[in-house]
């Protein structure tokens, strides 16, 4: 994976400086909250309903195992003994305090980290593919873009303060692990007549308005990859609305302009920054992809794996993924254990993480946007040790993608702008749906939960999705049904009238109940929804 | 017609579209949301460019700074209005290269916040060499 040189150190090191002189200036007065506002924001300094919350970066969710141990310490150190991962694949420590904000940033500095550009109207860290470089399907290892991205992207001067924030996905394979295409700019990478190039799709998102990006370019030759990105978001500075945060986003733009207009204004704009040279040499991207050569697996190694265990058996075929170099395996790691809150792990859990990808995954870690993670170089003989450690801590849960494998926002538990708590409902579900053999007869299930419209919690990208919105001072919770943000990317449909925290649970069972009366041979909830419709299901639900 | 006045013996920015209406003016004030573009023909004669910043968060002003620059103009180009010292290294970056801010700033901290940052990842219009390039020489 991606190494410092002493010029990332240098800019890391500069951009903990400054914050914690700014800091030193907001706790004299000198500067009003309102202008230190954007300043903390890209630290990742949010104000929250109790306390000050740090979100920190994990770019593309890669990570080593000293990382993760510095994650762990921070959470022990500054937090209350845990932390929260992300859909952006982040992490975020919800109990900070301002003055300690300074301190941390100089901590995760000394391990090639930091909370630049994970908030503010900027662009965000970049995400990807967790099993990048690891998945047996991928054209290519997406993470040297992602990183080249992520370099130009850092401290960009034009684009600092965008009219609303700014989000970046880069893949390289078929199947979209990424929801890529929910991002502003989605990058796949794609090969045509045997070179590799960049399809751009621009414009997507959830939020209040959700989209669906369309195709902006199908092949952007990768020696233009940075120009024809800034090109993208030059036209969304100067043209994207400022008068109306919520109509901000360029997906906004790109719906007002329509998709033909925006990349007429794109091309003609990339016609001029091409001839800038701000396109790095294959050099540098050369440079950054030795970095992320496959580490040295066992060519040899046995694809046997002793099964005799039948606990250890259910997880392997839930929670292990083919890799694509024999003997190996991708083990995804739950972090949604039964009752548990989604994407919350303790201390000592992070550093048994971090023990286990030094010891047997090359010492790499990915943060997954289904707030899980992930082993991507594992030998199949070590699996069942792997397993036994994981189960004696409580992160063997076999669920990976079944109706548990709950992606839920913070909600009215910490988030200030919440109408609804999502954690409780996400506890109630996984609770009625405990049986691990009916969630695994009711097969790949994604069931996303936000606590309100600025879906963090991904719930119109949910197979099943909640919203919970306040009605008349009560919580309320609304199910959308049809959503992916996977390669069969579409948007959830809204059932009808909403339900109480109870409710919404009875409704999901009488969803649950209706898929599986409906379903012909082989086919997962959201084939079955997309091929029967809405109506048996609004039937079942509301009678 | 609306001036906005500089300092002493300084020829007052006109609006865009009263130069573009006119022509032998020399000093030019830019809205946040006018085209950069408009003046591109005009730039040998301008000596002075006024790019107004209502609010720090508009950062309309920085591309069009940068698109100024990236055509050749060689001039006076002033950041005007909600300027803050956090914002001035960005702007500098951009290509501006004098600041009139409604509030003072301290010149302690402005020298500062110039200083803070030793390289640039990417290229802009300070004529700053990136990193990549330091890297491969």
């Amino acid at each position: 994976m991606y190494k410092y040189d002493e010029y990332d150190q240098q800019m890391v090191d500069a951009r903990v400086a400054e914050f914690a002189d700014q800091v030193k200036r907001r706790l004299a007065g000198e500067i009003t909250e309102d202008q230190f506002k954007p300043l903390r924001l890209m630290n990742g300094l949010y104000l929250q309903l109790h306390a000050y919350m740090l979100r920190v970066a994990v770019p593309y969710g890669t990570l080593d195992g000293r990382q993760m141990r510095m994650l762990a310490h921070i959470a022990r150190k500054y937090d209350r003994d845990y932390g929260h991962f992300t859909t952006r694949q982040n992490i975020q420590y919800n109990w900070i305090k301002l003055e300690d904000a300074p301190a941390i940033l100089a901590d995760l500095a000394s391990v090639e980290m930091h909370a630049i550009q994970t908030s503010g109207n900027c662009i965000r860290n970049i995400s990807s593919d967790q099993w990048a470089g690891a998945a047996a399907d991928e054209l290519t290892d997406p993470r040297p873009w992602a990183e080249l991205l992520r370099q130009w992207s850092s401290f960009h001067p034009e684009f600092s303060y965008l009219p609303r924030k700014f989000k970046i996905a880069v893949i390289a394979a078929e199947e979209d692990r990424a929801a890529m295409r929910l991002h502003d700019i989605g990058i796949q990478i794609v090969e045509k007549d045997g070179v590799h190039g960049a399809a751009f799709y621009v414009g997507g998102g959830m939020g209040r308005t959700p989209m669906i990006a369309p195709l902006i370019k199908d092949f952007v030759p990768l020696d233009d990859l940075l120009s024809y990105t800034e090109a993208c978001l030059r036209v969304y500075n100067r043209y994207g609305r400022r008068d109306n945060i919520y109509k901000a986003r360029i997906k906004i733009l790109i719906h007002e302009l329509g998709a033909d207009e925006y990349r007429r204004q794109v091309e003609e704009e990339f016609a001029h920054v091409k001839s800038l040279g701000i396109d790095p040499p294959k050099a540098e991207f050369d440079r950054i992809a030795a970095q992320f050569a496959m580490p040295p697996l066992e060519a040899s190694a046995s694809d046997k794996v002793d099964r005799t265990d039948p606990d250890f058996a259910v997880w392997v075929d839930q929670n292990v993924a083919a890799h694509k170099v024999p003997g190996h395996a991708i083990v995804n790691i739950s972090l949604k254990p039964l009752g548990g809150i989604p994407g919350d792990a303790s201390s000592a859990q992070i550093d048994l993480m971090a023990d286990l990808a030094e010891r047997y995954s090359h010492d790499e870690l990915r943060v997954t946007h289904a707030q899980n993670i992930v082993l991507p170089h594992v030998r199949k003989a070590d699996l069942f040790a792997i397993w036994q450690a994981l189960d004696a801590a409580d992160l063997a849960t076999p669920n990976l993608d079944l109706i548990s494998d709950i992606i839920a926002c913070p909600g009215l538990d910490y988030c200030s702008l919440a109408n609804a708590r999502s954690i409780p409902v996400a506890q109630k579900i996984a609770q009625r749906f405990a049986d691990p053999a009916r969630q695994r007869d009711l097969g790949e299930l994604k069931l996303k939960i936000s606590g309100c419209i600025n879906a963090c919690g991904h719930h119109h990208a949910g197979h099943i999705g909640i919203l919970g919105v306040d009605r008349k001072g009560t919580e309320n919770y609304q199910l959308l049904l049809g959503g992916s943000g996977a390669e069969d990317v579409s948007l959830g449909t809204i059932t009808g009238p909403g339900f109480d925290e109870d409710g919404i649970v009875d409704a999901i069972e009488r969803v649950t109940d209706k898929y599986l009366s409906e379903r012909t041979d082989g086919e997962r909830f959201v084939d079955t929804y997309r091929r029967v419709g809405m109506a048996p299901f609004k039937e079942a639900i509301y009678g | 017609m609306v001036e906005h006045l500089q300092a002493d013996g300084e020829e007052p920015c006109v609006t865009l579209d009263a130069f573009l209406d006119q022509s032998n003016a020399t000093a030019v004030r830019l809205e946040s949301d006018e085209d950069a573009r408009a003046l591109i023909p005009f730039l040998d004669r301008l000596k002075l460019i006024e790019v107004a910043f209502p609010k720090f968060r508009d950062g309309r002003g920085y591309s069009s700074a940068r698109i100024l620059r990236e055509a050749g103009y060689s001039g006076e180009l002033r950041a005007q209005g909600d300027v803050l010292v956090d914002q001035i290294g960005y702007l500098k970056r951009c290509g501006f290269d004098s600041f009139a801010p409604e509030k003072d700033l301290n010149p302690a901290d402005v020298e500062a916040a110039l200083t803070r940052w030793p390289e640039h990842y990417q290229g802009a219009a300070d004529g700053a060499v990136p990193i990549w390039k330091l890297r491969h020489g």
